[in-house]
């Protein structure tokens, strides 16, 4: 169980959260303009990395703030949390 | 007292008897004995037999590792428990207990025929055997095996006991009160860190506070007397929270760790008085220090699963702690020093011991003082049988070879009472690997020890690999210096006499004369594989350690592999010429010691398992006897029976009273959200299929909101309260989701958005009032509002007052009737209700609940999300198409919607099934298929609703078909187990297509 840092409230249980899949996934401003498989590539296509991966988290039993998260899916540490609206900061 | 109770001890208080049953015959221990303490006082021994030979088997150990004393305690009572350890129950008044996996009983078990075919019985033999004839499987083979498989009894009633649960942060956990976690926690607490302390024990001070010999000594005291002064100065420390009888369960990652504490186990069932029995600790640490001992290992030879067999620390343990000889004619066979503790022991308390040592010499102290005392050592021999039906009384010795693999000379018999074997120490690194943290080998004692990385806990003492007593203190107190960051403590000088060495001749299995197939060598006592299953299995092909345990079932049984798993794996490397730490091991998974259901779900049981949300007229509805559904959390009016009146004939009723005259239903449940902000119209025009940007203030739309693949997610009306506010209803189990996907969208996507989003849901309750005489119900309740349907047409919404108390009225429908919605807050809800129903009286206005609700929805094709939808359906598969804009230039979904395969024509759609026989009603969930003579019979489609509509007066269902817009009036077929019934495709509207009703 991890301890997450919300960027909003501060630490706080994982049983707070919810995991929302990989982050910077930007939903096309024209999708109309999209073939079949571009469009796919949006909807379903998501990495299921071991190791470090970009994650969209909401603190859903608390602020119900979105925010991103770095986290390494085999040992869990957590690298970095930041503001949906802010760039994921250099390792 | 007992003639095996030979020793005065500070632990058990021999003033106290305590009366017990064991397996229905009665015996007296003392207060401070486990069950398995007291039962060896008595002379038992034989607790138990095998699961799968059935072979007699006796007390082994004193703790958690125990694999063959457990027992089903106080059978035929509510608080029965099967699976205990009799080594770690403490001993009450009036505990009763008995033997497990044996009948009749342990003395004379049935299955024991098992221990003679066992040579057809070998590794596998289920997945080998019950294979064929298939026609064996159900009558014999299945029975057979439920009847002999399982241990203990489950018990039959609820839990009657209470459960807890709590949570705790600290600065450090300290795991274990043995001597490495007893200077933990005292450097912790003395430099003002909050720490807490946990032991599964009733009493700290692991298997030093019985050491009480010349052989070690701590600042010149022994070092049980120096570990007792060292407990009273901790207990006076006021950071320090010490449990006792609480033992971790799992250590999850973030230094997040579970523990369960027993708070009532020990005490008599009279003395309980119904208060907590368990509690589950929650504690989240910032470090953590793990001091969670070893376990001594077992030898791995011919028939080393007798009664009295035992481990060696565990005999002393008995002798020093409890004061119980487990014989009289004591055989202790070792391949280390520190039997020969157990050897001093017993031969300072005038008992008989002699010693066999697979070793060539050890010069160690401790040996010495043994042969001082005059024990007697057979150097450089291994057992290779013992003897005894239900309890040891002999072994044969031979010789080892030179090289330690075969047996050589002649055998000769020592006659014994009891044989105590050691085999060397195991660090128990459960916790560490828990934690995520790896292990390394150490080739010198062939031990598996944590590789600490990761800074968020350190292992001390033991359970590092640190056996001997300098080495325990010393390296515990550097190492807990280092990671608290403490300069200097009181542990930094401190003299230490230890007596014995890490010396060890190392061998897995032992040889023997006997041909190795006809060797019964134990590995895993409880599921009785032998080291003959294990090279059977490398023989079969298995190579993975993973795949080992499961094939032969080594390691699988209660005690998890405590005592089992190493040598396991050492016989695999052997057999396998590897080196056992390039095998790994296999995975320590929580809990650490079995967990009861009752800790693990506390409080949340019965009426606090989920959260039960009622309406403000929920009381109204009881009164009146409604049958209750769950909806989501909700409990929402199923039906209203009238005397004895059953579902069907309920919702009979109460159809047909919402089409002729009025019907009444509480609609609070349904989801509303409070949307505004500038953008609040553009936000409804991008989550929604139809267009908003045109809907006047005051009126209301049906909307649908798809996923990003085009399917259909929810439904619901929204209401324009003004320029900047709507007010939007969702499906009542969707109503948190919805909320969840809007939040996500506005926060990630579309930010700029200017839009407030509040759940309202539980703000206001809603009644809502359908049937040709609602308009004059809706007038009784609100005289001086004009209904006319110029003044309030379908669609629309006003506000009205009741007394003084604003509402919201809505002119929409539900079923396809004249219908409206009175929304008020809260708690005004139950009176609106019962306002509505005295107005409604005159109109013989009927209450109805959800099932009536669907039965006319049905009758107008009026989908219900999530029962004619399932998650692969788009609007237009519904025959919904009139709803999906085409100027929008977005909307969530919409680019799915002409995908590939979301344009197929051959995709299930929604359509009307009429049974060719009217009174036939379908089966919801019933397959359909067009044509049975193909086989195998293509599964066109499925039925979504059914009912048989009192309004039309026979049966009517929805159903999703594949290309099914295209067979209107085509026959098909719904295949029943002892009929198909024949049905016709229809149109999914099947009352009023004109929307006449609607203004009637």
């Amino acid at each position: 169980m991890f301890l997450i840092n919300c960027p909003y409230c501060g630490e706080r249980d994982q049983s707070e959260f919810s995991c929302g899949g990989e982050a910077h996934i930007v939903r096309p401003k024209q999708p109309t303009e999209l073939s079949d498989d571009q469009w796919a590539e949006y909807l379903f296509m998501r990495k299921n990395i071991k190791g470090v991966q970009f994650e969209r988290w909401n603190h859903t039993h608390g602020c119900r703030k979105w925010f991103n998260m770095i986290r390494d899916t085999s040992n869990d540490k957590i690298h970095a949390v930041y503001k949906m609206n802010e760039k994921p900061p250099v390792e | 007292m007992t003639k095996y109770r030979v020793n005065k001890t500070k632990q058990v208080d021999q003033t106290k008897t305590v009366s017990f049953d064991f397996d229905g015959k009665s015996y007296y221990g003392f207060e401070g004995d486990t069950l398995a303490s007291a039962l060896l006082s008595n002379g038992v021994h034989l607790v138990g037999r095998s699961f799968k030979y059935h072979r007699p088997r006796g007390i082994m150990s004193c703790g958690s590792e125990e694999p063959n004393a457990i027992c089903q305690i106080n059978e035929d009572t509510d608080l029965t428990e099967p699976n205990v350890r009799a080594t770690e129950i403490e001993l009450y008044e009036g505990l009763k207990a008995s033997s497990q996996n044996c009948w009749p009983s342990v003395n004379f078990d049935i299955g024991g025929i098992n221990n003679f075919i066992s040579p057809f019985i070998p590794a596998g033999f289920y997945y080998k055997t019950f294979m064929w004839p298939k026609s064996f499987w159900k009558k014999i083979y299945e029975p057979l095996i439920r009847w002999s498989a399982g241990l203990g009894k489950s018990p039959t009633k609820p839990d009657p006991e209470l459960y807890d649960h709590k949570h705790v942060h600290c600065d450090v956990l300290i795991i274990g009160g043995g001597i490495s976690g007893i200077i933990a926690s005292k450097i912790a607490a003395k430099n003002n860190l909050k720490t807490i302390l946990i032991e599964d024990k009733n009493i700290l001070g692991g298997s030093t506070i019985f050491q009480k010999n010349e052989n070690y000594k701590i600042n010149d005291k022994y070092s049980g007397g120096w570990i007792d002064e060292e407990i009273a100065e901790l207990k006076k420390l006021d950071n320090l929270t010490i449990k006792t009888r609480t033992s971790l369960a799992a250590y999850h990652s973030y230094n997040y760790l579970l523990a369960k504490e027993n708070i009532s186990d020990h005490l008599p069932l009279d003395k309980r008085n119904g208060g907590i029995r368990q509690r589950l600790w929650k504690i989240r640490a910032d470090k953590v220090i793990v001091a969670t001992g070893a376990i001594e290992r077992p030898l791995v030879f011919n028939n080393n699963d007798r009664p009295g067999i035992m481990l060696s620390n565990s005999v002393k343990k008995y002798l020093d702690f409890y004061g119980v000889t487990c014989g009289f004619n004591n055989l202790i066979f070792t391949n280390n020093d520190s039997a020969y503790e157990t050897a001093v022991s017993l031969k300072e308390k005038g008992i008989s011991v002699e010693m066999i040592d697979i070793r060539k010499k050890s010069n160690s102290k401790i040996v010495k003082n043994a042969e001082q005392l005059g024990v007697k050592i057979y150097w450089n021999s291994t057992v290779v049988n013992t003897f005894g039906l239900r309890k040891i009384n002999s072994v044969e010795i031979m010789n080892l070879s030179e090289d330690g693999s075969n047996v050589v000379g002649d055998k000769s018999r020592i006659n014994c009472d009891c044989l105590a074997i050691s085999g060397g120490w195991t660090p128990m690194v459960h916790m560490h690997t828990q934690s995520g943290g790896k292990l390394d080998f150490r080739e010198i004692d062939q031990t598996f020890i944590p590789n600490e990385i990761d800074k968020n806990h350190i292992n001390v003492g033991s359970c590092n690999g640190d056996f001997e007593l300098e080495e325990i203190i010393n390296n515990t107190n550097k190492k807990v210096k280092n990671f608290l960051k403490v300069s200097e403590t009181e542990f930094d000088n401190i003299s230490v006499l230890n007596s014995k060495e890490l010396n060890k001749r190392n061998i897995w299995l032992l040889p023997n004369f006997i041909s190795e197939g006809k060797c019964k060598s134990f590995i895993d006592f409880q599921n009785d594989s032998t080291a003959k299953d294990i090279k059977l299995a490398l023989r079969e092909g298995f190579k993975s350690i993973e795949h080992v345990k499961r094939y032969t079932t080594t390691g699988m049984a209660t005690d998890q592999g405590k005592l089992s798993n190493m040598h396991a794996l050492g016989i695999i490397a052997d057999t396998a010429g590897v080196k056992m730490g390039t095998l790994g091991t296999t995975t320590f998974r929580p809990p650490f010691t079995p967990l009861t259901f009752g800790s693990i779900v506390g409080r949340s049981v019965g009426n606090f398992f989920d959260i039960i949300r009622k309406t403000s007229i929920h009381e109204w509805h009881i009164q009146n006897k409604a049958k209750f559904e769950n909806v989501g959390q909700w409990k929402r009016p199923w039906y209203y029976p009238i005397n004895d009146e059953g579902l069907h004939d309920a919702v009979q009723r109460e159809s047909k009273a919402a089409r002729d005259s009025a019907g009444i239903l509480d609609a609070s449940t349904l989801g509303k959200i409070d949307i505004q902000g500038t953008d609040a119209s553009e936000f409804l025009n991008r989550v929604y299929t139809n267009a908003w940007s045109k809907l006047e203030i005051g009126k209301c739309r049906y909307g649908l909101m798809l996923n990003e693949d085009g399917m259909v997610y929810d439904d619901g009306v929204t209401t324009r309260l003004g320029e900047n506010h709507y007010l939007m209803t969702t499906t009542t189990g969707g109503a948190a989701n919805v909320l969840s996907k809007l939040e996500d969208y506005l926060q990630t996507e579309w930010p700029e958005l200017d839009v407030y989003l509040t759940s309202v849901t539980d703000h206001y309750s809603t009644a809502s009032i359908c049937g040709p005489n609602s308009k004059k119900i809706l007038k009784k309740i609100f005289p001086d509002k004009d209904f006319n349907d110029d003044a309030f047409p379908h669609m629309s919404y006003q506000n009205g007052k009741i007394d003084e108390t604003n509402c919201r009225i809505m002119r929409i429908s539900f079923t396809g009737e004249l219908s409206y919605e009175i929304n008020i807050e809260s708690k005004y809800g139950k009176s609106l209700w019962e306002k509505c129903i005295e107005a409604g009286k005159e109109f013989k206005i009927t209450p109805y609940g959800t099932e009536t609700m669907h039965l006319l929805r049905a009758e107008k094709g009026f989908i219900i999300v999530g029962q004619d939808t399932d998650g692969t359906m788009t609007p237009i598969d519904l025959q919904m198409d009139w709803i999906v804009s085409k100027k929008k230039y977005d909307f969530i979904g919409k680019r799915s919607l002409y995908r590939s395969d979301t344009i197929r024509e051959d995709r299930k759609q929604l359509v009307g099934l009429l049974t060719d026989d009217p009174n036939e009603i379908l089966e919801e969930g019933a397959q359909i298929v067009s044509d049975m003579s193909k086989k195998p019979v293509e599964m066109i489609g499925h039925v979504t609703s059914s009912y048989f509509s009192p309004n039309l007066n026979k049966s009517i269902a929805l159903a999703v078909v594949k290309s099914g817009k295209k067979m209107n009036g085509q026959k098909l077929i719904v295949p029943m187990e002892n009929k198909n019934i024949n049905v016709t495709v229809s149109d999914s509207v099947f009352l009023d297509k004109e929307n006449k009703r609607i203004n009637a």
